[in-house]
C-alpha cells in the first residue's frame, strides 16, 4: 500500500533535480569502471568515456582465472561467515552476563572493553603476529578467524549490552520460576529477543572483515590462501597499467559485496543507524 | 550456599570466559607487549631484544621527519575530511528527508561506495583519475581535469581526500537521516508558524536537536581519517616521496619495511595516545553541546 504524495513544489522539483546530478556524479567512477572492463587496452587508452565499441568477455575469464577469483571468493566467504558466527554469539552471551549480573568485576570487564574500542589496529598489530605467531596458527586462516574474533567482540559486546538493558527482566523470571534453567532461559527467551541487535552486529562486522586487508595481509602468507582483497592487491601490482586485466579484476572483486548491499540493503542501512547510536 | 556460588561463577566462565580470552589474546597480550617492545631496539627476526629506555622517542621527536611529516600530513586530512564528509553527510541527509521523488532509491546510491573495501575503492579511482579525468580534461578543457592527479603533493592529499568523502559521507548520510527524522514535526511547524524561514529552522532548531547524532558522526569520521590506511595505499602508497603518507602508514612501514619493530611500537604507542586524548576531548566537547528536545 502506497500513500499517495502531495505534489512537490517548485523549489522541491529544482531540488529533485540537483539530486539526481549529484547521484549520477557518485555514480560516474562505477560508469568508467564497467565500460571499460569489456574495452581492449587499445580502447581504453583512445577514449575512456565512450561506450565500447566491441566488447572483450574475455577480460572477465583472464581475470577470473589469474586472480584465482573463485579461491579468493570462497576463503573470504569461509572466513567472513566463521568469525561472524562466533563474534556474534560470544558477544551476546557476554553482553547478557554483564547486564544481568552488575558485579564490580562485570562492570571492570565492560569498561575495559569500552577503552579498547579507542586502540588503532595499528597500535596492536606488531606484536599482534607474535602472539599469532607464538601460538602456531601464523599463515592459517584459523589465526585469522582468532584474530578477528578478538578485535571485533569489543564493540559487538559494546552493542549487545545497550540492548540487553532494555529488555525487561520479568519475562526470564516467568522462565526461571516454570523451572528453566539459566542456559535455556539464554538459548529460547533471550537470544530470540536480541534477533535485531544481532542483524546491526553481523552487518557491521561482516562489511569490516569481508573488506579488510591490512590484518589479512599481515597473516596470511600462501598465495592459496587469499582473500579477495589479498588476491587484487597482488594482481594491482602486477598488471597496474594494464587497464584491461586490473579493471574487471576490480569489477569481479566488488561485485560479492554490492549483490550482498543491494539485496540487503533495508537492514544494512538501519544496521547502521541503530549501530551508530550510544548505548 | 556453596553450590549457588560455584552455579554463578560456572556462568561467568560460560557466558564471559570465551569473550574475555579471545580479547585478552588479541588485544590485552599486544598492547602490553607493544608497550615493552617500544623501549626496546627489537628488530623483529633476531631473538636479541636489548632494552634502549626512551632512545626510541628521542630518535622519534628529534629526528625523525618523515614522522613529522605523516603526523602533520594526517592533522590536515583529519580536519579537512571530518569538515567534508560531515557537511556532505548532512546535506545529503537534510535533503534527502524533504518530499522528494526516489528518495529511497537516492540513499541507496549514496550509500553504496561505503560498503566497498577502502583497498579496491583506491584502485577503482587510480584509473578514474588517471584515465578517467584524463579524457574528460581533453573533452571539456576544464583545467581541474588536467591537473597531475595523485602526481605531486597536492593532488595527492586532495585525491585522498575526494575519495574518502565519497567513500565516507553516505554513512553519515545514514545516521543523520535517522537522526533528522526523529526532529519532530510539531516542534518544525510551530517554528513555521512563528514565522522562521528554512535556514533558521535549519540551524536553530534541527542541528541543536540532532547533536547526539553529530557527536557520533564526527567521532566515526575522525577515527576513520586519522586511521587511514587502505586508501592511503591503494591509492599513492604515500608517495610522491612520502608527501601523502599518513601516520599508520607510516608506522607500518618502519615495522615491516625497515625492519625496526622496536622504533614501530614506539610510534604505534605515540598514535594511541594521540587518538585517545582526540577521542576523549571531542567526546567532551559535544557532548556539552546536546540539547533536549
Amino acid at each position: 500500500m502506497r500513500s499517495k504524495k502531495p505534489p512537490m513544489s517548485a523549489s522541491t522539483i529544482v531540488l529533485q533535480i540537483v539530486m539526481v546530478m549529484v547521484a549520477l556524479i557518485f555514480l560516474a567512477p562505477f560508469y568508467f569502471l564497467l565500460v571499460n572492463s569489456v574495452k581492449s587496452l587499445g580502447d581504453i587508452m583512445v577514449d575512456a568515456a565512450n561506450w565500447p565499441t566491441a566488447f572483450h568477455f574475455d577480460n572477465y575469464s583472464k581475470a577470473w582465472e589469474m586472480t584465482r577469483f573463485p579461491e579468493a571468493f570462497t576463503n573470504s566467504i569461509i572466513i567472513t561467515v566463521i568469525s561472524n558466527l562466533i563474534i556474534a554469539l560470544l558477544s551476546a552471551m557476554a553482553a547478557y552476563r554483564m547486564v544481568r549480573s552488575n558485579t564490580r568485576f562485570n562492570r571492570i570487564v565492560f569498561m575495559l572493553f569500552v577503552s579498547a574500542m579507542v586502540i588503532p589496529f595499528q597500535s596492536i598489530m606488531i606484536p599482534l603476529l607474535q602472539v599469532i605467531n607464538f601460538l602456531g596458527v601464523n599463515n592459517s586462516i584459523v589465526g585469522l578467524i582468532l584474530s578477528y574474533l578478538g578485535l571485533g567482540i569489543p564493540l559487538s559486546v559494546f552493542l549487545f549490552h545497550g540492548f540487553v538493558k532494555g529488555i525487561p527482566l520479568e519475562i526470564e523470571e516467568a522462565a526461571t520460576v516454570d523451572g528453566a534453567s539459566p542456559f535455556r532461559v539464554f538459548a529460547r527467551i533471550v537470544m530470540p529477543m536480541l534477533k535485531p541487535m544481532m542483524v546491526t552486529v553481523i552487518i557491521l562486522n561482516c562489511l569490516w572483515v569481508w573488506n579488510d586487508y591490512l590484518l589479512p595481509s599481515l597473516i596470511l602468507q600462501s598465495p592459496e590462501l587469499r582473500t579477495i582483497p589479498l588476491a587484487t592487491f597482488a594482481f594491482f601490482g602486477q598488471y597496474s597499467k594494464q587497464w584491461d586485466m586490473a579493471l574487471p579484476a576490480l569489477v569481479l572483486g566488488i561485485t560479492p559485496i554490492i549483490i550482498f548491499f543491494l539485496s540487503l540493503q533495508k537492514y544494512i542501512v538501519e544496521g547502521v543507524a541503530a549501530g551508530s547510536v550510544k548505548g | 550456599m556453596n553450590s549457588k556460588r560455584t552455579a554463578a561463577l560456572t556462568q561467568q566462565l560460560v557466558y564471559i570466559g570465551p569473550a574475555l580470552l579471545f580479547f585478552g589474546i588479541t588485544i590485552i597480550i599486544p598492547f602490553v607487549m607493544g608497550m615493552y617492545y617500544s623501549f626496546t631496539d627489537w628488530n623483529g627476526v633476531s631473538g636479541n631484544v636489548e632494552w634502549v629506555g626512551l632512545d626510541n622517542f628521542k630518535q622519534i621527536f628529534t629526528n625523525d621527519s618523515a614522522f613529522a611529516q605523516s603526523f602533520w600530513f594526517t592533522t590536515k586530512f583529519t580536519i579537512v575530511g571530518v569538515l567534508l564528509t560531515n557537511l556532505v553527510g548532512f546535506f545529503l541527509a537534510y535533503f534527502l528527508t524533504k518530499n522528494i521523488r526516489a528518495r529511497n532509491w537516492l540513499r541507496t546510491i549514496f550509500f553504496m561506495p561505503n560498503v566497498i573495501g577502502g583497498l579496491l575503492l583506491g584502485f577503482i579511482w587510480q584509473f578514474i583519475f588517471i584515465k578517467g579525468f584524463a579524457t574528460v580534461g581533453e573533452a571539456t578543457g576544464i583545467p581541474f581535469f588536467n591537473l597531475p592527479w595523485l602526481g605531486d603533493e597536492v593532488t595527492g592529499f586532495w585525491g585522498i581526500i575526494m575519495v574518502f568523502v565519497w567513500q565516507s559521507s553516505g554513512y553519515l548520510m545514514v545516521i543523520y537521516i535517522a537522526s533528522i527524522t526523529n526532529v519532530s514535526k510539531e516542534v518544525m511547524e510551530a517554528a513555521e508558524i512563528d514565522g522562521a524561514n528554512r535556514f533558521q529552522v535549519l540551524k536553530s532548531i534541527i542541528v541543536p536537536l540532532i547533536m547526539p547524532a553529530v557527536t557520533v558522526c564526527l567521532f566515526l569520521a575522525i577515527s576513520w581519517s586519522f586511521k587511514m590506511f587502505d586508501l592511503n595505499l591503494s591509492l599513492t602508497k604515500g608517495g610522491p616521496y612520502r608527501s601523502t603518507e599518513s601516520l599508520a602508514m607510516n608506522v607500518y612501514n618502519e615495522a615491516f619495511l625497515n625492519n625496526r619493530y622496536g622504533l614501530g611500537t614506539a610510534k604505534s604507542l605515540i598514535f594511541f595516545l594521540v587518538v585517545a586524548v582526540i577521542t576523549l576531548i571531542q567526546v567532551r566537547l559535544t557532548k556539552q553541546k546536546e540539547v533536549e528536545a
